[in-house]
């Protein structure tokens, strides 16, 4: 059994120990948030935050989060309250199929966390490592702006 | 078999788009006592936001708020058969059927409403779905006539849509229906259907293109993991993912096959495409009288076999049940995947149920289907259990159909006038089609391993009155009085190819638009000026000066290290209307910095969703462009991760500032890949203008510039 803590509330799984954290949370913890693009960390997809930081859900085993905090994009708001980067994703119509909002979501919300106002180099650099096939860069990153100056403004 | 454009045309009398083949209103509407309006289109939502659009038709068509409206997923057999969705043809064809259909579904239920209330038909208005009378006071509602059957009839032909300046939605920008469940995770993608007692299950691949499995060591398995086999086709199925993945690494391990060399030489393609035997067949030919050619101009250009690269991989899932079958897909076309599926499993089409719903983004004819038959072949190991078959990155990158390589030789002649008098080409390509439900025998990658094996037929090129396939923009958009353009097909397929966004138009557009830039030189002219000397088309014209009046092509200074290039070109010389505007950088490799797009789409349903089409299919272009080509050695791709077919990235990727010249009136002309080709070429074009020198294969590296 191991337990952490899932986007804010206790979680507890009983899986063999080498399970990659993303099979426990697509499965006995029943979010969809955090996807399969590649199962090696080349393209973001199943990134989820850990602690606050960025971390690959595909290769990261179960055991490593024992009593951590886990914060996947479901985490982050709901349609109800939701995080100033969703409304600003959703403002910019940043998306086309959206498979890889998940992991660049919690992505940008750990660059907002460490700088409120990053420059355009910033946010490449910090979205790099995901890929988006659809080509919704450019509305993307002026999402992350938009976020980040309602953020300051909300402060 | 008719085609895509046979049906979209609708002569007087006739009903447009997918209405004439499936002219029952109900198919395609559904009004409920609460209030709400269910459309069932046949299209599928693949990324591109069609879902949205339809919604939009069906709501300024009847008089209702966008709010009432509810999409509902393409299935067997509920849906209208509208075949698969590409080409950029789905606001044509389904589009506008529904269009037709709501105006119809609005007329016949105001009638009943004048009937019953004594209102002439003609005093009735309808506001959010009520029928008022003059006075103001409701006589009914869709909602309160919902249960009356009106729709069971066929569509009139006679009915008219709102005129283009009555429509409230269509055409203004709304946001995508589907973007909310995307940005907060919520279960919307096949990848994320939990049924009861489902299992998960995953292919064990062999080491070369049609390999024969000749021994299976015995061996135990994780956890509860059982094995799925039908002649070389080999799955594992597990009650848990990572157990049903260990236990294909382990499975294997312990297969033996039997595998031969296939595949042509990677590293010299355009040689072998070249030498390849091939059916050849003129698409134009005209002898027109022309002035003397005084510079001739001979080129060649290639591409390589590109991938389709989608950041999900393919994920299918599947129960037998009492001998029929149920699949959840992210197929093109739910009816095209059963009739396969039919053929693949020898059953009926009517035991099987196929159920749309979304994958990640999908630009052609990728692993979708396919991966539907593995989850049908591992699924029917456990009969009445669900099972989720999931394809690997390496599956994903090295399995799914590729995009044709191919070769475009071009002979072109400028008179003393400096206009074009002749042009010969000639396109070598593989077929851009194996789609399912369109040959007699299937092309779903497993019944190449199954018992017996089953050869998938040789791709072919849809007619060019569908739009093509390598003849998809061969034939140039411009006035030329000699003009000969062939294409061989090449006989056989060692890759899989089929269609992938744009079939043979990014080779084409980056062979003309490079000749035209060659040819503008050589006659001393500006690029701009030299193109519109040679173009007839006004629309085409418009596309051509606001892309050079956003990039400020006439006033334009040289920086060292950077250039500026333009491209134009028509959608399958019937479509949509693009042209871009390129800027590179070229350091130690070329940098695609700024991207400028001018379109025409006619009527555009969501102006929003149309500019966010033409973005992505600009950075797809520069993708292609830039990075991406298929690896292999004689048995297998091994370009089968991220870092061995890389794509554009958040660091890479150019600024887009996209444009739509406005045409509410106009027919729509669609929207999804009109804007990756000429991004192609704009880019070879501003490579030459920084480099002075001319790409002459895809894609643009450092080697291949080098050896231009």
């Amino acid at each position: 059994m191991l337990a952490f803590t899932l986007n804010g509330a206790a979680a507890i799984v009983d899986m063999p120990e080498t399970t990659p954290l993303l099979h426990a949370l697509r499965g006995p913890l029943g979010l969809s948030g955090p996807r399969f693009g590649c199962g090696a960390e080349q393209c973001g997809a199943c990134v989820v935050l850990l602690d606050g930081r960025v971390a690959y859900a595909c290769t990261l085993p179960v055991s490593a989060v024992a009593g951590c905090s886990v914060t996947t994009v479901e985490g982050l708001g709901t349609p109800e309250t939701p995080h100033p980067l969703q409304r600003a994703f959703l403002g910019e119509q940043a998306g086309q199929c959206g498979f890889c909002l998940s992991g660049i979501l919690v992505a940008a919300a750990a660059l907002l966390a460490r700088d409120p106002d990053p420059e355009d180099a910033a946010i490449r650099a910090a979205l790099d490592p995901h890929l988006c096939r659809c080509g919704s860069h450019n509305r993307i990153i002026r999402a992350v702006r938009r976020a980040a100056a309602e953020m300051r403004g909300a402060a | 078999m008719t085609s895509d454009l046979d049906r979209r045309a609708a002569p007087p009398g006739r009903l447009p788009g997918s209405l004439a083949a499936n002219p029952r209103l109900d198919r395609w509407l559904a009004f409920d006592a609460a209030g709400g309006v269910t459309v069932t289109p046949g299209k599928v939502e693949l990324g591109q936001g069609i879902l949205t659009a339809l919604a939009q038709i069906a709501a300024d068509e009847l008089d209702v708020s966008l709010a009432r409206v509810r999409v509902q997923a393409a299935s067997t057999p509920a849906s209208p058969n509208e075949g698969v969705t590409s080409g950029s043809l789905s606001v044509q064809d389904s589009g506008m059927a529904l269009r037709h259909a709501a105006a119809a579904a609005r007329a016949i239920h105001l009638q009943v409403a004048a009937q019953r209330s004594g209102v002439p038909v003609e005093a009735l208005r309808v506001e959010d779905g009520a029928f008022l009378a003059p006075d103001g006071l409701s006589v009914g509602s869709y909602w309160s006539q919902a249960e009356a059957g009106l729709l069971a009839c066929d569509a009139p032909a006679e009915v008219q849509p709102k005129p283009p300046s009555a429509r409230q939605v269509a055409g203004h920008s709304v946001p995508r229906l589907d973007l909310p469940d995307k940005v907060f995770g919520a279960p919307r993608f096949v990848h994320d259907l939990r049924l009861p007692g489902m299992l998960h299950a995953r292919v064990v691949r062999p080491p070369a293109r049609r390999a024969r499995l000749v021994a299976l060591a015995e061996g135990p398995l994780p956890g509860d993991a059982t094995v799925a086999r039908d002649g070389s086709f080999l799955a594992v199925l597990a009650a848990s993912e990572h157990d049903a993945e260990r236990a294909a690494e382990r499975l294997a391990a312990r297969a033996t096959w039997e595998a031969e060399d296939t595949l042509p030489p990677c590293h010299a393609l355009a040689d072998w495409l070249h030498a390849a035997p091939g059916e050849r067949e003129a698409i134009a030919a005209r002898e027109d009288p022309a002035g003397d050619p005084v510079r001739t101009l001979r080129a060649h250009f290639f591409r390589p076999y590109v991938a389709h690269a989608s950041v999900g991989t393919c994920c299918a899932v599947a129960r037998w049940l009492d001998g029929t079958l149920e699949v959840w897909t992210h197929s093109q076309g739910v009816y095209n995947l059963r009739a396969d599926l039919a053929k693949a499993l020898a059953m009926a089409e009517e035991d099987i149920l196929v159920r749309h719903m979304e994958g990640a983004g999908c630009y052609g004819h990728n692993g979708a289907d396919d991966v539907a038959l593995d989850a049908a072949l591992a699924a029917r190991a456990v009969p009445g259990r669900p099972v989720r078959l999931l394809w690997s990155r390496a599956e994903e990158l090295g399995w799914a159909p590729v995009s044709s390589t191919m070769l475009v030789e071009v002979e072109a002649a400028i008179d003393a006038d400096g206009s074009i008098v002749s042009w010969q080409e000639e396109v070598t390509s593989h077929g851009h089609s194996s789609r399912p439900g369109r040959n007699p025998a299937p092309t779903l990658l497993a019944v190449e391993y199954m018992n017996p094996p089953r050869r998938i037929p040789n791709a072919i090129n849809p007619p060019l009155a569908s739009g093509g396939g390598a003849q998809r923009n061969a034939i140039p958009a411009y006035r030329i009085p000699r003009l000969h353009v062939g294409v061989k097909r090449v006989a056989e397929m060692p890759l899989r190819v089929s269609a992938l966004r744009g079939l043979g138009a990014p080779a084409n557009v980056f062979a003309i638009e490079s000749v035209m830039d060659e040819l503008a030189r050589m006659a001393g002219q500006d690029a701009l000026d030299f193109r519109l000397r040679h173009l007839d088309d006004p629309r085409g014209r418009d596309v051509l000066l606001l892309a050079a009046e956003m990039c400020g092509w006439r006033g334009r200074a040289r920086r060292e290290g950077f250039g500026l290039g333009l491209a134009y070109a028509r959608y399958k010389n019937s479509g949509a209307y693009c042209a871009v505007a390129a800027e590179i950088e070229a350091l130690e490799q070329v940098h695609c910095r700024r991207l400028w797009i001018a379109a025409d789409v006619g009527e555009a349903i969501n102006p929003d969703g149309v500019l966010n089409q033409y973005e992505g299919g600009a950075i797809h272009g520069t993708s292609m462009a830039l990075k991406e080509q298929v690896l292999f050695d004689a048995r297998t791709v091994t370009s089968d991760d991220w870092e061995t077919y890389p794509i554009l990235r958040f660091s890479e990727v150019p600024a887009v500032e996209a444009r739509l010249i406005p045409r509410p009136e106009m027919p729509p002309l669609g929207a999804g890949e009109a804007s990756l080709a000429p991004t192609v070429a704009a880019i070879a074009n501003a490579i030459h203008d920084a480099l002075g020198i001319r790409p002459r294969a895809m894609p643009f590296t450092p080697e291949t510039l080098a050896s231009a």
